[in-house]
């Protein structure tokens, strides 16, 4: 018996998107076919775009398939820096929190480093929340071609001021992309009230098939393709659409958003009766992010426990049967740093980081079950001695 | 028992864990990343340092349906083990990095991190076996694979570390047959080649590694009355019963070779001599750590080097552990630094780091504090 408490990394594959996907494999036709195989192809295809449009306040113009977040952020930062400064070639700055995913973090960096982009990571505070009056000091400066803060961070669940984000890059005639990998199906989003320039959505975070996503890219915002070939995807995200995938992808975007009411308020109230729980039995273990509600994504529980590692938490979490994170990336299997948890000014020398995801298949069971274990894990933990000490 | 299986990403460990595995044990494997700087792909005959070493390892887990963690031993490695390693031949002496590793790393650190979570035992594919006493310590043996044997840098972990280790390869006859094992069990790391290099020493050049992190130290190769023979990049990069390499541009005057026999870090002088010079008649180490009792005068047999051959001595105890070795036997250029273990056919008795030789022009001066390798070759 397993407790599935990962969520944010994926969540299971809905019945129905499954149910989708399955009933469209057996398409064969390539949906740039002009015959009978290829327009029963391309209806697949378009509908599924209407679907995710309708579900996410987008036009289906406005969708543009890609192979998940990590594509759809790359796509939007070096697309939409490169759109701006071909146009302009004074606009030569970027401006991204400093708690951006790696697939935003990254392609950034690389800009600044081969394509001599002058990039600003913009504080945040000790909750994870970005700091807007610096934004806008650093818009004022001008030359900006593009801003990208997340909807939600994936770590510690802070939701980000995106409105006073989007108005005042709007003054300055800024695009701003939204990394919302983490927010569909927690949060309401809605690209059309967003006033975003694009968005980045993943398909096996809402539960649609692995391999999956794409970039809502608002109409007539100037974007460069990244990849290029034949023409799909209005020449943005050139090759074959995957139609079967795109197909399941749909379906769990809509199920997913249909239920984001009555899910938001389920999820917080289990995460608050584990957050409650573990904090009353756990010693010197605190919550990390916003503590209030409204500020932080209904399923994300993230703890910072004294005097232990996380990955220690994790083998002895996995082998009471607990799937959990310490919510950052590895290289190579090797635990790094959170330069989240960094940016916050959170200490993780002396704590360990755990991550609890909530989502749509969770139960009361699953937060019974590490509200047993944990404290027994975390004694274990803190008994360990720590490498490097010899 | 709940073991955990190190796994470096090659063909023994791999085995090793699998064998726990079928012997009913609860097998978790770690890989141990070791470099600061991993290197993407594996490079000439190193083992386990790169990314590709670690996407190995997992994948053997995978296929033993045990679960994977790399543990981030890298500060720990370059504190201990390199550490080490620099001032070790910045001191003029020979250290042997696995010896170290055992000692500081795997049957250290990484034992003491699996204790602390729970585990019973550290599981690994070194060649060597181990019988576990009720007394909490444990009796090493050669393996029974003698070209494989590792016992001679397993022993300086001593019979208390190593009652919580398991080596399931001590028994296996033949090498082959571990890799037969292997693919057999659909390990694709069966045809993966032996690591033989010094795993942190990049592309094999030991001293190109040594000038990089010490520095250039020009200075004087002599031969033993202190002429001037030729000149050197740093002491440090020589071994004692070194032969090639020297760059000495004139023969000896009697055409025969000329080895390394001493190293002086003062002088910064590396002396040569005739192979005559090298012999050893007696060994003297410290930090001696003791699997079973051995009495003064006490017959048995010594290895001084990796892979070396094992000598008949007899045991001194004055001061410290000397052996002196039996008539008839003979060992050439002993290098400081190196371990020594004592064996008792093929059971581990001792297990001592040499600190000095004497050569058959000595007195009875075996107990001599000045006997290093460099001035014994004088």
């Amino acid at each position: 018996m397993t407790s599935y408490l990962d969520h944010g990394a994926a969540t299971p594959v809905r019945a129905s998107a499954l149910e989708a996907l399955v009933g469209a494999s057996a398409t064969s036709g390539n949906p740039a076919s002009v015959h009978g195989a290829g327009r029963a192809a391309r209806r697949l295809v378009e509908d599924a775009r209407e679907q995710v449009a309708a579900a996410l306040g987008a036009r289906p113009g406005e969708v543009v398939w890609t192979s998940g977040g990590t594509e759809s952020d790359n796509l939007a930062v070096l697309g939409l820096y490169r759109a701006a400064r071909r146009t302009d070639p004074t606009r030569t700055r970027l401006l991204i929190s400093a708690v951006e995913h790696h697939a935003v973090l990254e392609p950034a960096r690389w800009l600044a480093a081969h394509e001599g982009a002058q990039l600003t990571e913009l504080p945040v505070d000790g909750d994870g929340v970005l700091d807007v009056d610096v934004l806008n000091a650093q818009l004022a400066r001008g030359g900006v071609a593009a801003v990208s803060v997340m909807w939600a961070n994936n770590e510690v669940g802070a939701l980000q001021p995106l409105e006073a984000v989007v108005s005042a890059a709007a003054r300055h005639g800024v695009p701003v992309h939204a990394d919302a990998v983490q927010a569909v199906g927690q949060v309401p989003v809605d690209l059309a009230s967003s006033g975003l320039a694009a968005l980045s959505v993943s398909g096996h975070k809402v539960g649609g098939p692995q391999g999956t996503g794409a970039l809502l890219l608002r109409r007539g915002v100037a974007l460069d393709a990244v990849q290029h070939g034949g023409g799909q995807e209005r020449g943005l995200r050139p090759g074959s659409v995957a139609v079967a995938p795109v197909v399941g992808f749909a379906v769990a975007v809509a199920e997913a958003v249909g239920q984001q009411p009555e899910q938001a308020v389920r999820l917080a109230a289990l995460r608050d009766e584990l957050v409650t729980r573990v904090l009353a039995t756990v010693p010197a273990a605190r919550l990390t992010g916003p503590s209030d509600g409204p500020r932080r994504l209904p399923g994300n529980a993230h703890l910072m426990i004294d005097g232990c590692s996380g990955e220690d938490l994790l083998l002895l979490l996995d082998a009471a049967g607990i799937a959990a994170s310490t919510g950052s990336a590895c290289q190579a299997g090797v635990a790094r740093t959170s330069h989240v948890l960094a940016a916050m000014g959170v200490d993780e020398e002396h704590s360990g980081a755990l991550r609890l995801t909530l989502g749509h298949t969770s139960t009361r069971a699953d937060v019974e079950a590490l509200v047993d274990v944990l404290p027994g894990v975390v004694a274990r933990a803190r008994n360990v001695r720590q490498a490097g000490a010899a | 028992m709940r073991v955990l299986a190190a796994l470096s990403g090659g063909v023994d460990s791999a085995v090793a864990a699998a064998r726990a595995v079928d012997a009913g044990h609860e097998v978790v494997g770690v890989h141990m990343a070791l470099s600061r700087t991993p290197a993407a792909e594996r490079t000439g005959s190193r083992g386990c340092c790169s990314i590709e070493d670690a996407s190995d390892a997992r994948r053997a887990a995978d296929v033993l349906g045990i679960p994977f963690y790399v543990w981030d031993l890298s500060q720990t490695f370059e504190q201990t083990v390199v550490a080490d390693f620099l001032a070790e031949y910045a001191a003029g002496r020979t250290p042997n990095p696995c010896v170290r590793c055992n000692e500081h790393v795997k049957f250290a650190t990484l034992l003491d991190r699996a204790l602390d979570l729970g585990f019973d035992a550290v599981c690994t594919g070194h060649y060597a076996r181990l019988e576990h006493g009720d007394d909490g310590r444990a009796t090493l043996r050669r393996a029974v694979c003698s070209p494989k044997d590792q016992s001679y840098v397993l022993a300086v972990s001593g019979p208390q570390r190593l009652a919580h280790a398991m080596f399931p390869l001590g028994d296996v006859p033949t090498k082959d047959e571990v890799r037969a094992e292997a693919a057999a069990r659909g390990l694709r790391v069966a045809a993966k080649p032996d690591s033989y290099d010094i795993c942190f020493v990049a592309d094999g050049d030991t001293g190109g590694f040594l000038r990089g992190r010490l520095g250039s130290r020009p200075g004087d190769v002599v031969d033993r009355d202190g002429t001037v023979l030729g000149s050197h990049e740093g002491a440090y990069t020589f071994t004692v019963g070194q032969r090639r390499g020297l760059h000495l541009g004139r023969p000896a005057p009697d055409g025969r070779p000329r080895y390394v026999l001493g190293i002086e870090p003062v002088a910064n002088t590396v002396v040569v001599g005739p192979i005559e010079a090298l012999a050893v008649t007696a060994v003297r180490a410290g930090d001696v750590i003791w699997f079973d009792d051995v009495a003064d005068g006490a017959r048995c047999t010594a290895q001084v080097r990796a892979h070396g051959r094992d000598v008949r001595v007899r045991v001194r105890l004055a001061d410290g552990l000397t052996v002196v070795l039996e008539d008839g036997d003979q060992l050439h250029g002993v290098a400081a630094g190196q371990s020594l273990v004592l064996y008792d056919g093929d059971r581990v008795l001792a297990q001592a780091t040499i600190e000095g030789t004497t050569g058959p022009g000595a007195a009875s001066g075996v107990a001599s504090s000045a006997l290093t390798a460099g001035t014994a070759a004088r």
